[in-house]
């Protein structure tokens, strides 16, 4: 014991003093066992919520997981809502990931939506009464398509021509958006009261009204379609394999002759046109009028149900999901045990912070000093 | 001359991983002298003066300041025993002032008092005879009044040893001269000053002492006063060592791509290629030597059509026409359109030629994938290429699903090399091609590229191997600051010779009529 010690010491003095651990880069990692730390990951972060549970609201954890399923769950109704939530959510993340794998932080999906949102109202409002549904529905998605593709293809034009920040471009973009979207909202109100109310025309059809009895099942439809479509696009185009390569290098992209700019736009103008179609589901098919809140938020959230997915449509399916089962869960939580504050928030962000910070333990491992030092006198 | 030790380097070595980038290096420095570190391309000159300026911390050896041994962890050490080191690539904060960014960092005992460090940053540039606005923004400067807030800034630290890596790579002549006569102030001054450099008139005009290093181990250190170009090349470069590659005898060479006169200048508005024209060959390997950054990567991606030109012909004899095709200004895609069979491996593999994150079998693809008219990639081929290419060349791989990344630095050549050969190229550009490989996979790349050049294909081989290039070339080019400093037979050169025309003083850039001459054409 004590010649460990001496040698111990004689390392340490001898040698820069290394720090308690260090964090290493894995190279790879077996699929089971990155699944493996998801799994704890979820696990810890259930136990860590049921312990925040008991000690500071004083309350059964079991029945806060409970009332969260319940609120998914529940009813039919809420587990179409749940489906028909993660759809759109889904739609908007879709749309993100073509720009974020060619390393374009859209972060203006919020305000693609917006202006397809407008765009499909403003055909609704115009057109109703004038053409027959099924024209006004046409001019409203090709409406809705170009709003959105225009939105994303500035801040593109910009970044190709004059590598502006992308970032800061689609983000001041929302602002823009928003905006436009209130003052239509004055001029389409001549009471002044800027509340449009529901459009009477222009209403998506809704499918198998007997069987399921609500609107939802078209945009599941289209989104189903969108995700398998994205998935082979990203993977088995051309045109995927060419914002890869952009993505990873610049330089690669230009050694081989793809024409940077080209791609960017290009790329742009697909994000933003499925931006703009998921404006037009939510206004078409839910809520048949707009409102500056009619994205709610949800084009920065898809950004982290993107990214959580590691820009992996399929993966997407299930991130997506995840969020809006803890938003909805968190909503019921708040009803059912009659707290207004802050804590279902904290539970989801407590859950998100685990299933995101699990990806660290993924991707890097951490080697202790002591366990480094008994290797090298082994 | 007072000869007081200032700083002694006693045995000091540094590994990264199996390389050994210093080996047993012995180095005193003394007051009020300018010393310069000599020697080629990667040799371990910065390596070696990292080791003083505390950013890398050596494996063995010892290190002394005024006769003490001292131990020097970090760059914060390095400023307590007043060494100071100014970086190739400047370390300063671009929104700052030049003064904000001198004081930044510095912990005075009293009080922090603006004026008084204004007024030090004062005496200090009057004292060397420095020129700098105090109050001018570092993205509102040239290179080098960046440099000079940076040699300002290791002053203001008290710093008596100073290190400069390559000062001069990033000045025109006129600013050199200025930085020369600062650097001799301070060498009156007691100063010592230490230059990592590879140009020869420099360190003959400049230095008092040179220590050549070569292959991480300290050669000599010789007086500048008896030294002349011939002797110190003769000490960088070292005896011919005998590589054994083959080389062939071209058949029948005729002109493939013709290079006449062309330039361009970087964004700092310095000449990148300076009037560079040759002839390359079919059936021939033309070697390009220089020190690293002479122009070697701006005149392949020239001729790749990566890099705009100010002036110059590019021209491509179609070898199954007979065609003459114009390459200046035409993006790649245009190139490949016009038949142009010209495959690059680029000095940047993973950041170039290939995609890390990519597998083998997309890397493939890279620069076949737009074959076809369906919009979905076929991954047939490339797949079977890959496939083809981990046989026939041995790539030690898990398999063609492997990223790139994964895969050693030989293994990671082969496939460049592999797909780039495959197009069966007419002109292939190799840059430095084996550099970190091992001597098989060196081998390797040797018999592919002398198997394309018994094939016909015309081949520039830029490397910084001078026995290598000696053995495999047949003509080699010597570039040096952009501009040709000679075209020589590889067969009868010598070593010395090229290492010479490597460090030639190439005519001072004092030739803007000449350009306007040019681009007037």
């Amino acid at each position: 014991m004590n010649k460990q010690e001496a040698k111990k010491t004689q390392e340490k003095a001898s040698r820069v003093r290394e720090p308690l651990f260090h964090v290493i880069k894995r190279d790879t990692i077996p699929l089971w066992k990155s699944w493996m730390i998801r799994v704890i990951a979820i696990l810890a972060a259930l136990l860590i919520c049921g312990l925040i549970t008991l000690v500071l609201m004083g309350r059964n954890p079991i029945e806060m997981y409970a009332s969260m399923i319940k609120g998914s769950f529940g009813t039919s109704r809420r587990i179409w809502k749940l489906l028909k939530d993660t759809a759109i959510l889904l739609c908007i993340a879709l749309a993100v990931t073509p720009a974020f794998r060619m390393k374009f932080w859209n972060t203006g999906a919020e305000g693609q939506v917006l202006v397809g949102c407008l765009a499909t109202t403003a055909c609704m409002y115009y057109m109703g009464g004038n053409a027959p549904d099924w024209l006004i529905i046409i001019c409203m998605l090709v409406a809705a398509v170009a709003a959105g593709a225009i939105w994303g293809l500035i801040p593109a034009i910009f970044k190709a021509k004059f590598n502006t920040n992308e970032t800061l471009f689609t983000l001041m973009m929302n602002y823009v958006a928003t905006y436009l979207i209130a003052y239509f909202l004055l001029v389409w109100t001549p009471d002044g009261s800027s509340s449009l109310g529901r459009l009477e025309h222009g209403h998506l059809p809704v499918l198998l009204e007997d069987v399921v009895g609500n609107s939802y099942l078209l945009i599941l439809l289209v989104v189903a379609v969108l995700t398998v479509g994205m998935y082979i696009y990203l993977k088995y185009s051309k045109h995927g394999y060419e914002i890869s390569v952009v993505g990873e290098s610049n330089n690669t992209a230009r050694y081989i002759g793809i024409s940077v700019p080209k791609v960017i736009i290009r790329t742009m103008l697909v994000s933003g046109a499925i931006c703009g179609l998921a404006g037009f589901l939510i206004v078409g098919g839910l809520d048949h009028t707009v409102t500056t809140e009619s994205a709610g938020g949800q084009g920065f959230t898809a950004i982290m149900v993107s990214w959580l997915g590691k820009f992996n449509p399929i993966f997407m399916v299930l991130t997506s999901f995840l969020i809006i089962f803890l938003d909805q869960g968190a909503a019921q939580v708040s009803q059912d045990f009659n707290i207004r504050g802050a804590f279902p928030d904290i539970v989801t962000g407590v859950i998100l912070f685990f299933i995101i910070g699990c990806e660290f333990f993924i991707n890097y491992k951490i080697v202790f000093r002591n366990k480094k030092q008994k290797e090298e006198q082994a | 001359m007072n000869k007081s030790v200032a700083l002694e380097m006693k045995n000091v070595s540094k590994r990264f991983g199996s390389v050994l980038a210093n080996k047993n290096v012995d180095l005193t420095v003394y007051r009020g002298e300018i010393l310069a570190i000599l020697g080629e391309n990667g040799c371990g000159k910065t390596t070696l003066m990292n080791m003083i300026s505390g950013i890398y911390f050596p494996d063995e050896g010892h290190i002394f300041v005024d006769g003490e041994e001292v131990v020097i962890k970090s760059p914060k050490d390095a400023f307590a025993h007043k060494i100071g080191m100014i970086h190739q690539h400047f370390k300063l904060v671009d929104v700052f002032t030049a003064t904000e960014n001198i004081i930044l960092g510095v912990k005075d005992e009293k009080h922090y008092s603006r004026v008084e460090a204004e007024a030090r940053v004062k005496a200090i540039t009057e004292r060397y005879g420095f020129h700098m606005d105090p109050h001018k923004k570092i993205y509102e400067m040239s290179v080098s009044e960046k440099q000079t807030v940076e040699i300002i800034k290791v002053l203001y630290r008290n710093a008596d040893i100073l290190i400069l890596d390559e000062p001069t790579a990033v000045l025109t002549p006129q600013e050199t001269e200025k930085l020369f006569a600062v650097l001799r102030r301070m060498r009156d001054d007691g100063k010592s000053v230490i230059i990592i450099t590879h140009k020869l008139h420099e360190v003959l005009s400049l230095t008092d002492r040179v220590a050549v290093l070569r292959r991480g181990e300290h050669i000599a250190t010789v007086n500048t006063k008896e030294a002349d170009e011939n002797s110190l090349t003769e000490m960088m470069v070292g005896k011919k060592i005998t590589l054994n590659i083959e080389r062939s005898e071209p058949k029948d060479p005729v002109d493939r791509l013709v290079v006449s006169n062309i330039h361009c200048t970087s964004a700092e508005g310095l000449p990148l290629l300076d009037n560079i024209s040759f002839t390359a060959k079919s059936g021939e390997i033309l070697g390009i030597a220089g020190i690293a950054g002479s122009g070697q990567r701006e005149l392949l991606e020239s001729i790749a059509g990566l890099q705009h030109l100010d002036g110059g012909q590019i021209t491509y004899a179609n070898p199954k026409t007979g065609e003459v095709i114009n390459l200046r200004d035409k993006t790649p895609l245009q190139i490949r359109d016009l038949g142009v069979r010209l495959s690059f491996v680029p000095e940047d593999r993973l950041g170039m030629g290939l995609v890390g994150n990519m597998d083998i079998t997309d890397n493939m693809m890279l620069r076949s994938y737009r074959r076809g008219h369906s919009m979905f990639l076929d991954r047939k081929r490339p797949k079977d290429l890959a496939e083809h290419i981990i046989k026939s060349l041995e790539v030690v791989t898990p398999g063609v699903t492997t990223p790139v990344r994964r895969l050693s630095g030989g293994n990671v050549q082969k496939v460049l090399v592999g797909r780039e050969i495959a197009s069966a190229p007419t002109v292939l550009m190799v840059a430095y091609p084996v550099r970190g490989l091992d001597i098989n996979s060196s081998y390797a790349i040797y018999n592919l590229l002398n198997a394309q050049k018994e094939a016909g294909t015309a081949i520039i081989f830029v490397g910084e191997d001078l026995d290598v290039l000696l053995e495999l070339c047949d003509r080699i080019m010597v570039i040096n600051s952009g501009r040709i400093t000679g075209i020589v037979d590889g067969r009868n050169t010598t070593k010395e010779e090229v290492g010479l025309l490597m460090t030639k003083t190439a005519v001072p850039a004092d030739n803007t009529e000449e350009k306007e001459d040019v681009s007037r054409e």
